[in-house]
């Protein structure tokens, strides 16, 4: 049931240990690029400094932004002539993001990914159908690398292209897909449209949701349609791509591969870390990778350490899944909200459909919101009564969660824009 | 006698209704009578047709969200006090009217009223035991507004 037994369940004692000679060996990597040259010089910092794990605080923080002002090459500590990869992140937020990749950090980044799938059960004799876009995006190679490493049969079908998927999936009996969650919802009415059923008329068993952040009840929803165990796994550009955390069969928490990776939690304000089991920012430090390491870089993943051992035997640290992300959240009329907390309320209503859309609007010095939520099909039984109840109970529930009364529209099923690739979940239409 | 109304989901805006009355153009469905009620941003297109299941499936293959329930159609008389007959027996066994809406058959004589009722049998049997008549889709199909034999 390991990948590597050893590694996996690892005395805390022991894998700190290891953290620390490969934090060590990471700072002197890190020191050959201009930035952290840069940056040690000022701090007046080498990796002498770094004696035990709480010595990591001496090292500033990374950001996004150091990440954009140094781009493309100002963090390699390698020469160009040993990079094989480039990854870019998916630039949803500002200016992407290059990351290079030596041969040796592929191979690792590939192991940790074929030992996260394997951990949900995958094996050698599973199908897998990776139906996320390849390209500069580090989810679509990062588990094809990931699922041959395994030894599993790949079938690189990309995103997109709904109905060729659902006829993929049946005649080369797929039993693990690789997915946008949103994407699974509208796959969903997509089977229903072709008269093929999920649960009866395909092999599938196992479903890896990755790229966008969801709630605990869309991975419910996930798994009833379609009749798999829907595995949530945590991943940026920046610390690799897909792989980083992944869930155990326990799915309770992502399990975080501390031997690739340092894990810390810090208020995103005062930037000091959190109590342990508190919520706050995610700060990762790459303790593997040549071409470019990455020493304590925020995420603006809001999560937080689930404290205790896992029940599945591994030692390395579980983070809860991510709340959001400080950079979408929404504040309005001074109340911060994350669109996962209305997907969240929205999913637990009954009658709600599979897609919904966030508008803001600014109306003299009122910032306003509307929820365009799609009825569920099978809802709809003629009787306007039931649908204002049903909008009303959604204001409420609303309500009730983010402090603010939004306005609420029904609209028919189908009607909002369709997500083949991350889903637009909000429209800010207020000025600056 | 049991007739069918079809209800379609639609958002208040302009055109959602030519959708709908452009599909059963297309499909060749007759209505016989509508209805629509709303709120501010969406509404419920209420039908009675000539072909309900027919009408339900095309409605549906465009897209459509639409429900079909059971309501009592049911022969009236044009005349003063005909709708009074009606509602008086309903109310006098407590039940209660959602919706209500109709049609003349023949002026002065004879005209159609469908009630949207929370208890269909139990409406359906006390009209009938009273002598009116219910009439079904198919029947309700058949009927001719104006019987020109007549004129």
């Amino acid at each position: 049931m390991y990948w590597e037994k050893e590694t996996e369940t690892m005395p805390r004692d022991r894998l700190k240990e290891f953290q620390l000679a490969r934090l060590k060996k990471s700072v002197e990597k890190a020191s050959a690029s201009v930035f952290y040259g840069e940056l040690f010089k000022k701090a007046g910092l080498d990796s002498n400094g770094i004696r035990s794990l709480e010595d990591i605080k001496k090292i500033p923080l990374t950001t996004k932004d150091d990440l954009r002002e140094h781009w493309p090459y100002g963090f390699l500590a390698v020469s160009k002539d040993e990079l094989v990869r480039m990854h870019s992140s998916s630039g949803t937020t500002g200016r992407a993001t290059v990351i290079f990749h030596t041969i040796d950090d592929i191979k690792e980044w590939t192991n940790i990914v074929a030992r996260s799938m394997y951990m949900t059960g995958m094996r050698r004799s599973d199908v897998f159908q990776n139906m996320m876009t390849y390209a500069l995006f580090t989810g679509g190679l990062g588990f094809h690398y990931g699922a041959e490493r395994l030894g599993a049969l790949v079938i690189p079908i990309g995103a997109g292209n709904s109905k060729r998927q659902i006829q993929v999936m049946q005649d080369f009996q797929t039993t693990v897909i690789h997915i946008i969650p949103s994407y699974a919802l509208h796959l969903s009415s997509v089977f229903e449209e072709v008269g093929v059923d999920p649960r009866r008329d395909t092999q599938l068993k196992i479903a890896f949701l990755g790229a966008e952040p969801h709630s605990e009840k869309t991975r419910e929803k996930i798994e009833e349609l379609y009749g798999v165990k829907a595995y949530n796994s945590y991943g940026l550009s920046e610390m690799d791509g897909p792989g980083v955390a992944f869930e155990c069969q326990r799915q309770n928490g992502m399990h975080v591969w501390e031997d690739n990776f340092i894990v810390e939690i810090i208020d995103p304000d005062t930037l000091e870390p959190v109590p342990e089991g508190e919520e706050g920012e995610l700060v990762l430090t790459t303790l593997l990778r040549d071409g470019m390491p990455i020493l304590r870089y925020r995420t603006k993943d809001l999560t937080r350490i689930i404290p205790g051992p896992c029940k599945c035997g591994r030692t390395h640290v579980r983070i809860e899944r991510i709340k959001g992300r400080t950079d979408d959240m929404l504040i309005l009329k001074g109340v911060n909200i994350f669109p996962i907390q209305i997907e969240k309320k929205l999913m637990e209503v009954p009658g709600v459909g599979t897609n919904f859309l966030i508008i803001l609007e600014r109306k003299g010095f009122n910032d306003d919101m509307t929820v365009r939520v799609e009825v569920q099909k099978e809802f709809f039984s003629g009787d306007l009564k039931q649908l204002e109840n049903l909008r009303h109970r959604i204001i409420e529930e609303l309500k009730s969660d983010i402090l603010i009364t939004p306005k609420v529209e029904l609209v028919e099923p189908g009607s909002l824009p369709k997500s083949e690739g991350k889903a637009v979940r909000v429209v800010d239409n207020r000025e600056e | 006698m049991i007739a069918y109304q079809l209800s379609v989901f639609a958002e208040n805006k302009p055109g959602r209704l030519a959708k709908v009355t452009g599909i059963l153009k297309k499909g060749k469905i007759n209505i016989r009578a509508i209805t629509i009620s709303t709120s501010d941003v969406f509404g419920v297109i209420n039908l009675i047709v000539d072909d309900p299941e027919g009408a339900r499936s095309i409605l549906e293959n465009e897209g459509l969200t639409v429900s079909m329930k059971e309501v009592v159609a049911v022969v009236i008389e044009d005349k003063p006090g005909g709708l009074d007959r009606l509602v008086q027996l309903l109310f006098d066994e407590d039940i209660n009217v959602e919706n209500a809406y109709g049609f003349v058959l023949e002026s002065h004589e004879k005209a159609v009223f469908v009630v949207d009722v929370n208890q269909v049998e139990k409406a359906q049997k006390v009209l009938e035991d009273a002598g009116l008549e219910t009439l079904d889709s198919q029947a309700l199909s058949a009927i001719e507004p104006f019987h020109y034999m007549k004129y």
